[in-house]
């Protein structure tokens, strides 16, 4: 394994009473790539997921960023170089939009000019109107909050971003929406990203790389390509074969319409 | 009417003034250690349960119990630190701040808590997750998402702060409570009604203020929020101005009072002396009747008029009945040798402990003494005053006449009165000194056997006053000055129900006459 680049996941153990969480899990990300982790509810990819942040600690094992132990960094300081966005969002209720967004850098001490501007720049970045930093998270529509998440996340442009199910709780449309408009950020911005789904469908068409979890263990991990050309394990075959089935068939009813 | 109308606004300013001292300084004291405590409350399960616990605790406890309870304990740790040459004073401020203090805690602790605890779980991930340290994620996301719920505890803690510090006054501090417990004693309805409304109204504008403020918490309106705290502000200065501009010299004598309106007379009548020779006077009134004693002999008050048979027993606990002379001698000497405690002289009355009837249900029953009475006692009701049924007095008179009633019940000493007038008492336990018992057309039983020690209104002095020569001067005319009948006819005029006077008035007519 290549040390000093991405992130390093190095025989991770996490353990709940007579639940292994995590089970010697072992991944590593270069930088720049966007993995997706998916499995059934209880398969481990969220508990791994939190474990780079830190907000949950392994019971045994390492984890390195760009070569570093992050088991021996502050907590505040590693956190605000890792964005994190999750399904609750936990926007700020008490907070003005513009205020959630510059939650960071506020606490990093930026100028207040500099604030300003980053706030504005963000707020076009993830394509909200200027005239929302002065709303309240409650006056927004679900979509636009998870987009006022997705900024908040960016705001102290962090290298890394830590997606918990994102998108989960938004209607469809709106959720392929925000799914592309990410994935185009990721790019533009260079980011690395860890995002956690249950959608597979979404993971294929966003992710580099296809993490896939069944009770702590890591079951397969390749593109989204070799994925859907078949797998032998018969969990993940099972996981993929729905979005397949269904594409097929779109593919089908569109060129039986034309 | 109108007199007792002006005499309630003289006084108000000092009473409101103490009120307010002590209610803010208790309800700032309980924010200091109710919000702390409920941060690590809300993280500590242990502690959460602990202190909820004792908090509750504390509010079962009736709030003037809780306050007579630190008079005793704070006499234990005065005595405690005497060798420390530290004095702790166990009546006043301290024992009503620390009651109420601690009476405040709960509904700070409960909300605050209730309010932290009640915060959005995704809120304090995302917290979290931006990498706030505990400090800011308290005082960014915690404190003011939790501030509305927390405020609703300290409105609450507010108005039962307020309305608590009216019991203040048995222990000697001084609050809108001295308008309803003296105007209870002497029925002066005026002044009762006087209290209630002014601790009332006190209670409702600040909680309407605190409400005001909680508002703008909710709505982060700044605007709200200052008007609220200003206006507070303001109304605290105001009502502490006239206790810091009024003159407070640095040697002010207290005059101790107990509860009734003799005492309020005799109050009022040192304070007239002591002021004739330009000492600056305060009067604590109200004081149990054991706290009056304990209070002179710690020199939180320098001088009352208390009753040679009581401190007798009470004090001295002795059994056995000296005749007249002998008993205030010995007494004398007891009090100055075991307490430091000055008896200055009788005022020359007495107000001894008695079994009354009305004139004419002793008539009828053939009633003249105590001897008497034992043979009907079983088929009457004794109606006593608070205190009576368990002073050894009682126990003295059972003992030596057999005295067996068919029932028995315990009334404040005005509603006693009341209680034989209705016929709901047949006896009642009264004292020789009350102007009702010629005016109610009562009669005193005789005490053949001579149970009852002589009860001489006797002048005391703290021992820190000991060799105080302009007190002495000043009191000194006052012994053997105050005649019985002149006592019964100033302790009519307080008690009685038309033409009422005020204990000051009254304490006027005895000077009129007197020394």
């Amino acid at each position: 394994m290549n040390t000093g680049a991405g992130i390093e996941f190095d025989a991770v153990v996490k353990v709940y009473g007579s639940i292994t969480a995590v089970d010697q899990v072992s991944l590593h990300i270069p930088y720049g790539q966007f993995v997706a982790l998916i499995g059934a509810s209880g398969s481990g990819k969220t508990t791994l997921l939190k474990t780079l942040n830190r907000l949950i600690d392994p019971d045994a094992g390492s984890i390195r960023l760009g070569g570093e132990d992050i088991g021996a960094a502050d907590l505040p300081t590693l956190r605000r170089r890792i964005g994190y966005v999750f399904q609750g969002i936990g926007l700020f209720p008490h907070l003005s939009v513009g205020e959630n967004i510059a939650m960071v850098p506020s606490l990093l001490g930026w100028p207040k000019a500099a604030i300003a501007a980053r706030v504005a720049e963000l707020l076009e970045l993830v394509d909200l109107p200027a005239d929302l930093a002065a709303r309240r998270p409650a006056a927004l529509s679900g979509g636009q909050q998870q987009r006022v998440g997705v900024a908040r996340a960016l705001a102290a442009r962090p290298a890394i971003m830590l997606m918990d199910e994102p998108f989960g709780a938004l209607d469809p449309v709106t959720r392929d929406t925000l799914g592309q408009a990410y994935r185009a950020l990721h790019d533009a911005l260079g980011l690395t990203t860890l995002m956690v789904t249950h959608d597979v469908q979404e993971a294929l068409l966003l992710a580099d790389r296809i993490v896939v979890m069944k009770a702590g263990r890591i079951l397969a991990d390749d593109t989204p390509q070799v994925l859907m050309r078949g797998h032998d394990n018969l969990d993940v075959e099972a996981l993929i074969a729905t979005p397949r089935r269904q594409a097929e068939r779109v593919r089908a009813l569109m060129e039986g319409g034309a | 009417m109108s007199a007792q109308v002006a005499a309630a606004f003289a006084v108000l300013p000092r009473y409101l003034g103490w009120h307010v001292a002590l209610s803010a300084s208790a309800l700032g004291l309980g924010l200091l250690i109710g919000l702390p405590l409920a941060v690590a409350a809300a993280r500590a399960p242990r502690l959460r349960w602990i202190a909820l616990s004792l908090a509750s605790l504390v509010q079962t406890i009736p709030s003037l119990a809780l306050l007579a309870l630190f008079y005793p304990l704070l006499l234990a740790i005065s005595a405690a630190l005497l060798p420390f040459h530290l004095k702790v004073p166990a009546l006043g401020f301290l024992p009503s701040l620390l009651a109420l203090t601690l009476y405040s805690i709960l509904p700070i602790l409960r909300n605050t808590l209730a309010g932290i605890r009640g915060l959005d779980h995704a809120v304090l991930e995302a917290a979290d997750g931006l990498g706030m340290t505990w400090f800011q994620k308290l005082v960014r996301v915690e404190a003011p998402l939790a501030a509305p719920v927390a405020m609703a505890g300290v409105r609450t803690a507010a108005v039962w702060t307020i309305g608590a510090a009216t019991l203040s006054t048995p222990v000697g501090q001084t609050s809108l409570g001295d308008y309803i417990f003296s105007g209870l004693q002497t029925e002066n309805w005026v002044f009762v009604l006087f209290g209630c409304g002014a601790s009332a109204a006190l209670a409702i504008s600040v909680d309407q203020l605190l409400g005001l403020i909680e508002v703008g918490l909710e709505r982060r309106d700044l605007r709200r929020v200052g008007i609220g705290a200003g206006a507070l502000a303001i109304g605290v200065c105001a009502a502490l101005g006239p206790l810091i501009l009024a003159d407070r010299p640095h040697d002010r004598y207290r005059v101790g009072a107990k509860n009734f309106s003799e005492q309020f007379i005799l109050a009022d009548l040192i304070t007239d002396r002591l002021r004739s020779v330009g000492a600056s006077v305060e009067v604590k009134q109200g004081l149990g009747s054991a706290v009056a004693f304990r209070a002179l002999q710690a020199n939180d008050i320098d001088v009352y008029v208390d009753y040679s048979g009581t401190l007798w027993a009470n004090v001295l606990h002795r059994t056995d009945i000296p005749p007249r002379a002998a008993l205030l001698t010995e007494l004398t000497r007891a009090l100055k040798s075991k307490y430091g405690v000055t008896v200055l002289g009788s005022l020359g009355f007495e107000n001894a402990y008695a079994l009354a009837m009305t004139q004419n249900r002793a008539h009828a029953l053939g009633l003249t003494s105590l001897r008497d009475l034992a043979a009907h006692a079983p088929e009457l009701t004794l109606g006593a005053d608070l205190e009576f049924l368990s002073r050894p007095e009682w126990a003295a008179i059972q003992h030596a006449y057999g005295l067996e009633f068919k029932s028995q019940h315990a009334f404040n000493p005005t509603f006693m009165y009341r209680a034989i007038e209705g016929g709901e008492a047949d006896v009642i336990s009264a004292f020789s000194s009350d102007g009702r018992i010629a005016a109610d057309h009562l009669v005193v039983l005789t005490d053949p056997k001579g149970a009852i020690p002589t009860y001489d209104a006797v002048v005391l002095i703290s021992p820190k006053r000991a060799h105080d020569q302009r007190l002495m001067a000043a009191l000194q005319p006052l012994i053997g000055a105050v005649p019985v009948e002149r006592m019964r006819a100033a302790n009519l005029m307080v008690d009685r129900d038309a033409d009422k006077k005020t204990p000051a008035e009254a304490a006027r007519t005895l000077e009129a006459h007197g020394p």
